[in-house]
């Protein structure tokens, strides 16, 4: 019995329902971001239910436990504002808790009320329910405006605002922001460039906060996360390296703007060449030679490519997702002569299509190939119906699609509530690119094995 | 803030009580100790406990809102309704299949929404300008793409606050789109389950069973057929429970009319009136709807509990003592008789690892109290259990509504006023509950989850994270039972958790089946050798002297 029967070929304009979603609220965001910051409890301003769709949500992606105040909005909030809720709950949050940061981001609800929180943390302030040396952060993150990736971007911006000052002494660092991907990405992102030996600041950093060892003793704020007296600094960088557009551009942009300190926005560092532009990058702006290690990791991802060509050539490909995900998978599709036809992105932008467009046109994209900004998995699901394909890549969601259409199917993005790994493997740099292509190569070869014709099933690949 | 385990002297109850609050800024800790109360073991002196009230901001709770109540508990397991969340797209999305509940169609023809979101995805414009517009067009795509026999309309928080008016808008489209197609009837109503609305999921329960019992209930009058006709009310079939339930009954030869709502379809709530008893199994959720059809139809209703085999036999024989039929009466003694055998062969197997070990549960407004019996007949001991939104009710039991003081944010939950369907009532379930009653056989009536406890054990109501982590530290129970947010810090102190929202990826644990399956998921948590390998060799052994041994 096939899961999504309701689903017809004929594809017919819609303009108000959106179906099977390919992006969640900007809050979700702003709560993964404010956990990359050390001995920081993210906080949801608005009613109880935004907090535990987030924290659950996230729970069942990273399988780790996720903590985060809510300022518990009943009727009465919601007339009358939530200022009072939010005094109250900074208040309880430091005498309970005892965190060192309280990363308060808005929700529709206090932002349709129009709840103004600079005012409201002045407030917490004066009023002394901010104990000496801790401190409350903040950001606008309207859930009907953009998407889960905008909340991030926002939130990284709260925390630039929140401790980033203009005129700080020059340290020599980088500042390098990691953009929306998984713990085990920052880390890979970390060694990398330790690896180039350069001193830096990455935030946020979720590694170690949301994929977290299990040693008997329950902290909620680990010893991990970027540093407050790290991010004090961020404002004497000698520059800041961004990755990914949408998720880190406007942080690094407000750096540059407020203190001073230039950036480069690139790709997410996912692939081959986005992975070298990094490099490229962190050796130029450190001045360092690149480390001969680094060559023979990369050297492993072009053995990989040039051993399994003939698994990924021509291969046709849907993918949804978020936008500098998918700038750069789409990247390193066409660089394994794969055929990226369909793409989703729920995400509203402008500069998306352009950038897909541009990379199609850079590597002689053979095949026309559809692409929707502010789109849904019903849609790319009518489009896989209209021209099939031979492998998805995106969030948990798909499985739904694969399952109906006996797709291969590989998991990157958010949220993946149904595998494990995304966690503690990256998919950043050299060995997420290796890592990338063994999971395609996999799911290929599963299905080879499974349905081959007997006398046709081959022992080796 | 860390959690450690290390065991301390033993404390009193009482003492434990003062642990948890005496962090707490004054104004929490008194409203928290109202929360907190020493079960005494007996029903009389069942202490008053403060709940269904505001959670205190800040404290991070286990609560969700009323939307999750509504569209996630209620509305969300049929599968043949269109449910479309008018709102910015995160709350359709968090709760798109996030629960676990399944569903059969009975055929690939027959529809099923289940694996679909539906949005109006709100955005800037529609917040300024107002919804409605997107929302009537929404429900016309939907209607276009999917001609269902229902679409409803769940309101996200922003909704309320700019003033769009759904009801107005789904009797609008009903009545255009049944004109349009006469043949083909589709029913088109709203739910204003705003996230603020009420104190946690248990305002969007009640919100749900309203609307579903004035747009729903009694559309079709024709009966199911079949002998023994029943509703299950608050049953959801998370991790397949309903299925396990519906073939009890069918091997009974009970009538299943409809199950609100695992495995259900609105065409069975249409014609849930036709039933002849109301069989209760969550009754924070759904009692409203059974008080409501008694007083319309006339349909008594008593509470039933298809967790545990002790209680799931008890169940079946009241229902069968409603009907007093002496063929049904030998059905189910024979249907019990053919299971009980292998459940005492798997208690036998398991119950020598469970006996003596220790449980606690927050979770739900009736899993709380159902999952004790399963405990209990592993020979473990509850030590502390409590609900995330239930109501005095559900603790001290039905006894104490007349005392319970209505406040502001339950009053905003609108209470029907329901009269009686003269053609419809059905006199004569009058009489034979009065009958019934005389014989002992409660209606009406739950005895709530404190009079069962153990004396000196601790019922907590809305539960936060702070008291669990300092319930682990005092207690180190051998399982915690919750939700998925509280899953992981749990077991980061080595403490198994199971999750009894969603059963994390198990059940069914319904009826003599499912209790065999909860007895070997409890073996195989709180035996697991995994809980021995928390700490590294070398970390109790921390001497650097080596003795090289090659052999």
């Amino acid at each position: 019995m096939t899961l999504l029967r309701h689903t017809p070929k004929d594809i017919t304009e819609r303009s108000a329902l959106t179906i099977n979603p390919a992006k969640t609220c900007q809050p979700i965001g702003a709560m993964y971001a404010a956990l990359g910051v050390r001995g920081c409890l993210p906080h949801s301003h608005g009613s109880q239910g935004c907090c535990a769709y987030h924290r659950s949500t996230l729970t069942r992606h990273y399988k780790d436990p996720i903590s985060a105040g809510t300022s518990s909005f009943t009727e009465g909030a919601s007339v009358f504002g939530g200022q009072a809720n939010l005094l109250q709950a900074i208040q309880n949050i430091f005498t309970i808790y005892e965190p060192d940061v309280i990363a308060v981001h808005t929700t529709c609800l206090s932002e349709t009320i129009g709840d103004d929180l600079n005012q409201i943390a002045d407030k917490a302030q004066q009023e002394g329910k901010v104990p000496e040396g801790k401190y409350v952060i903040h950001a606008s993150t309207p859930s009907y405006v953009g998407s889960h990736v905008t909340g991030f971007s926002n939130m990284c911006t709260g925390i630039a605002k929140g401790f980033g000052r203009k005129d700080t002494p020059k340290t020599g660092k980088i500042n390098i922001l990691p953009g929306w991907v998984e713990p085990s990405d920052m880390e890979e992102i970390k060694r990398l460039t330790s690896m180039m030996d350069l001193k830096y600041i990455l935030f946020p950093d979720t590694s170690g906060v949301v994929n977290a060892p299990l040693l008997g003793e329950y902290h909620m704020f680990p010893d991990a996360g970027a540093k407050i007296e790290d991010l004090k600094e961020i404002g004497g960088s000698k520059g800041t390296v961004a990755l990914g557009e949408t998720a880190s551009g406007p942080t690094a942009r407000y750096m540059d703007t407020e203190f001073k300190v230039p950036c480069t926005v690139l790709p997410l560092p996912i692939g081959l060449r986005a992975t070298d532009r990094f490099i490229d990058t962190l050796r130029k702006v450190g001045g360092r030679n690149v480390p001969a290690v680094i060559d023979n990791e990369r050297g492993l991802v072009v053995d990989f490519m040039s051993d399994m060509h003939q698994y990924f050539h021509g291969k046709k490909v849907a993918l949804w997702g978020d936008p500098d995900q998918l700038v750069s998978l789409v990247e390193f599709l066409r660089d394994l002569d794969m055929l990226p036809v369909h793409i989703v992105t729920g995400t509203p932008g402008k500069t998306f299509e352009k950038r897909i467009a541009a990379i199609m046109e850079e590597t002689k994209m053979p095949v026309p190939y559809k692409l929707k900004v502010g789109g849904d998995m019903f849609l790319m699901h009518q489009w896989i119906k209209n021209e099939p394909v031979d492998l998805l890549i995106g969030n948990t969601y798909g499985k739904y699609i694969a399952r109906d259409e006996n797709i291969p199917f590989v998991r990157h993005g958010f949220p993946i509530l149904d595998r494990q790994g995304h966690q503690y493997f990256p998919t950043v740099g050299y060995k997420g690119a290796l890592r990338l292509m063994e999971m395609i190569l996999n799911v290929f070869l599963d299905k080879a094995d499974r349905e081959s014709p007997e006398a046709k099933l081959e022992l080796v690949y | 803030m860390s959690t450690k385990t290390k065991k301390r002297k033993e404390l009193t109850p009482d003492e434990v009580r003062q642990e948890l609050i005496k962090k707490y800024p004054p104004k929490v800790a008194r409203k928290r100790a109202k929360q907190i109360q020493v079960n005494t073991g007996e029903e009389a002196s069942t202490p008053e406990i403060l709940s269904n009230v505001r959670t205190i901001p800040g404290i991070i709770t286990m609560r969700g809102c009323s939307y999750a109540g509504c569209k996630g508990v209620v509305l969300g397991p049929t599968r043949d309704i269109v449910n479309i969340t008018h709102g910015p797209i995160g709350c359709g999305f968090y709760s798109w299949l996030t629960r676990r509940n399944q569903t059969q169609p009975p055929t690939e023809e027959h529809e099923n929404f289940l694996p679909y979101c539906f949005s109006t995805d709100m955005n800037e414009n529609d917040i300024v300008f107002g919804g409605m517009n997107k929302l009537r067009q929404a429900i016309r795509e939907a209607y276009d793409l999917f001609k269902p026999r229902a679409i409803a309309v769940f309101s996200t928080c922003p909704v309320g606050l700019i003033g769009d008016d759904v009801h107005a808008v789904a009797r609008e489209m009903k009545e255009t789109l049944n004109k349009e197609d006469p043949n083909h009837f589709v029913n088109v109503f709203a739910f204003s389950c705003e996230g603020y609305k009420g104190v946690s999921q248990s305002a969007g329960h009640h919100i749900a069973n309203n609307q579903i019992f004035t747009h729903v209930i009694g559309h079709n009058d024709e009966p199911k057929e079949g002998k023994y006709k029943i509703n299950v009310l608050g049953e959801y079939n998370i991790g397949g429970d309903a299925f396990v339930i519906e073939d009890l009954f069918e091997r009974c030869g009970l009538t299943l009319v409809s199950t609100f709502s695992g495995n259900s379809s609105i065409y069975d709530f249409e014609r849930a009136h036709t039933a002849d008893l109301n069989t209760i199994m969550c009754h924070r959720s759904i009692n409203y709807v059974a008080e409501m059809m008694e007083k319309k139809f006339g349909i008594p209703w008593f509470k039933v509990n298809f967790i545990g085999a002790v209680e799931t036999a008890k169940s079946l024989r009241k229902i069968a003592q409603y009907f007093g039929d002496k063929e049904l009466i030998e059905r189910v003694e024979k249907v019990i008789a053919e299971e009980m055998p292998a459940v005492e062969a798997a208690l036998a197997e398991i119950k020598p690892r469970t006996a003596g070990k220790t449980a606690m549960l927050f979770v739900g407004g009736s899993r709380a109290h159902h999952y004790q019996d399963l405990f209990k007949e592993m020979g473990m001991k509850t030590l502390a259990a409590g609900y995330e939104f239930a109501h005095r009710d559900d603790y001290e039991g039905r006894r104490v509504i007349p005392s319970i003081q209505v406040d502001a944010d339950s009053r905003n939950i609108e209470e029907l006023d329901v009269h009686k369907d003269d053609a419809r009532y059905k006199e004569s379930y009058e009489a034979r509950k009065k009958a019934l009653e005389a014989e002992g056989c409660e209606f009406s009536d739950y005895k709530g989850m404190m009079p069962e406890m153990e004396k000196d054990t601790l019922s907590i109501d809305d539960l936060n994270q702070f008291e669990a982590d300092k319930l682990i530290e005092l207690y180190k129970p051998d399982i915690f039972c919750a939700g998925i947010k509280e899953k992981f810090s749990i077991q980061k102190c080595g403490v198994p958790m199971k999750q009894l929202h969603s059963y994390d990826s198990g059940g069914p644990y319904a009826g003599f089946k499912g209790a065999i399956n909860f007895y070997k998921e409890i073996d195989r948590l709180v035996n697991s050798k995994v809980w021995s390998f928390v700490k590294a060799p070398w970390s109790t052994n921390p001497e650097l002297q080596a003795t090289y041994n090659w052999e």
